[in-house]
């Protein structure tokens, strides 16, 4: 049993003393509202850009907000959201003194692109008798669309959307770069200063894992109550 | 133009691939207030294309469409604003999923014509009660039968007390034993003097309650006249064909 009460030993010394622990907690608080920050600003901009983009589909006019939309699609999966959170932090936000709000922005604008195609394909899953039901009755184009449209494509796109919520909690792991003392680098720092090289990096990874099954059974749990109308 | 008119084409045309194929070609006709006019002919003969054409859920290639006095076709006016008096009824019904029945059948004047949610219920519930479905009004689109949501769909369109009900083949996607369901609803609303325009495979129906029959067959209309004229004695060799075919 001597291990045992050693490890309890470590933890005391690594999590307790000089209340390490309170570091933790405010990351685990960051990491949480970077990613709903992020969540809310990219299913903005995404539902934005897939509706431009459905609508530049069939109206030529509107083939340069299409083109803008590309452009953005383009440059943001082209690139790793590191560098983008560098980009913004040295090169854009220069004066910005808290990164939490260059991160929240960036993962937000980050998200955007991938949310933007998961909404287009939610779209154009409606059957387009929805669109003609619409219309025929009046409605315009916008009006169809966000009364009649949205609605069904976002209960269809709820699980990729839980996907893409999963992928930028993880992904908000490296707002460290940007000195924002988020979950993963308030472990790092508790690690470096207790030369505790193992239980910092697995209590981290064990509230990674909870917040993501929390997280899915929360959304399984929201689908069902969406769908139990239906039939 | 006659004061009776309510809605009349002009050679209307619609052409895909560049003209090699015209679904549309030189449709002229006209659509008198109270009339019931029901369109018949072969598959691909243009019928569905026309009439989606009058309340332009297609955009013809040519020609106009003038709908109580105001053209359609042309890209200035407003084509929201009349297709709130044309009511349109689909062959797959294109109930709202997401929305129950009453929301189904309430969003439109609530939102278009500011009606508040009192009115529009009652409204609503009074429509309902005529077709038979007052007990439904809590269910969704996926609790219907086929024969109820097409009913439900009637009473959508009627919601906005449109001038005209566009009909697009509303019992070709019913089992047979709820045709009937559908159609004496339909006879309801001729009796009650609303305009009808229906493309339909039912020639009970059209022998029944139609003022005027009209056979379109390559995009153009071949023969028209009262139910009598077009079933009993038709003129054309292609319509005498496609009435053999099918009686």
């Amino acid at each position: 049993m001597d291990w045992l009460f050693n490890w309890f030993d470590t933890l005391y010394n690594t999590f307790i003393v000089a209340e390490r622990y309170k570091t933790l907690i405010e990351g685990f608080g960051k990491t949480i509202i970077i990613t709903i920050g992020a969540l809310v600003i990219g299913v903005i901009i995404g539902t934005i850009v897939a509706i431009i983009k459905v609508f530049a589909d069939r109206n030529k006019k509107l083939r340069i907000f299409d083109m803008l939309c590309n452009l953005y699609l383009t440059v943001i999966r082209g690139t790793p959201v590191v560098v983008q959170l560098l980009i913004s932090f040295f090169i854009i936000f220069v004066n910005a003194k808290d990164g939490t709000w260059v991160a929240i922005i960036t993962f937000g604008i980050n998200s955007g692109a991938y949310v933007a195609e998961v909404i287009r394909s939610g779209i154009m899953a409606i059957d387009s008798g929805q669109t003609e039901a619409g219309r025929s009755l009046g409605f315009s184009r916008v009006q169809t669309m966000w009364l009649i449209i949205l609605p069904q494509a976002f209960k269809n796109i709820l699980p990729a959307i839980g996907n893409e919520m999963i992928a930028l909690l993880k992904e908000t792991s490296v707002a460290g770069y940007v000195a924002v003392v988020e979950l993963t680098k308030a472990g790092n720092q508790i690690k470096n200063t207790t030369y505790d090289q193992i239980n910092p990096i697995l209590l981290v990874a064990i509230v990674y894992l909870v917040m993501v099954v929390g997280l899915t059974k929360l959304l399984s749990i929201f689908e069902r109550r969406l769908r139990k109308n239906e039939r | 133009m006659n004061a009776n008119s309510l809605i009349s084409t002009n050679n209307l045309c619609k052409y895909y691939n560049g003209g090699k194929i015209k679904a549309l070609d030189g449709v002229t006709s006209e659509i008198k207030k109270g009339e019931v006019v029901v369109v018949i002919g072969p598959s691909g003969s243009g019928k569905s294309t026309y009439l989606r054409s009058l309340n332009l859920l297609e955009n013809p290639t040519s020609g106009q469409i003038i709908f109580e006095g105001t053209d359609i076709t042309d890209p200035k006016t407003n084509i929201n604003l009349h297709r709130q008096k044309m009511g349109m009824v689909f062959q797959q019904f294109n109930l709202f999923p997401h929305m129950n029945v009453l929301k189904n059948l309430t969003i439109a004047p609530m939102k278009l014509l500011k009606m508040d949610k009192a009115e529009a219920d009652k409204k609503a519930m009074a429509l309902l009660k005529r077709v038979g479905l007052a007990d439904r009004s809590e269910a969704y689109p996926a609790q219907l039968s086929g024969g109820q949501k097409q009913r439900v769909a009637i009473v959508r369109a009627l919601m906005m007390s449109p001038d005209v009900m566009l009909f697009d083949e509303p019992t070709s996607a019913l089992d047979p034993e709820m045709v009937g369901e559908v159609l004496d609803v339909m006879k309801e609303l001729a009796k009650e003097g609303m305009t009808m325009v229906v493309v339909t495979h039912e020639m009970g129906f059209a022998r029944e309650v139609a003022d005027r029959v009209i056979f379109m067959s390559d995009g153009k209309i071949v023969e028209e006249g009262t139910p009598d004229e077009i079933f009993t004695n038709p003129h054309d060799p292609r319509t005498k064909q496609f009435l053999q075919s099918i009686l």
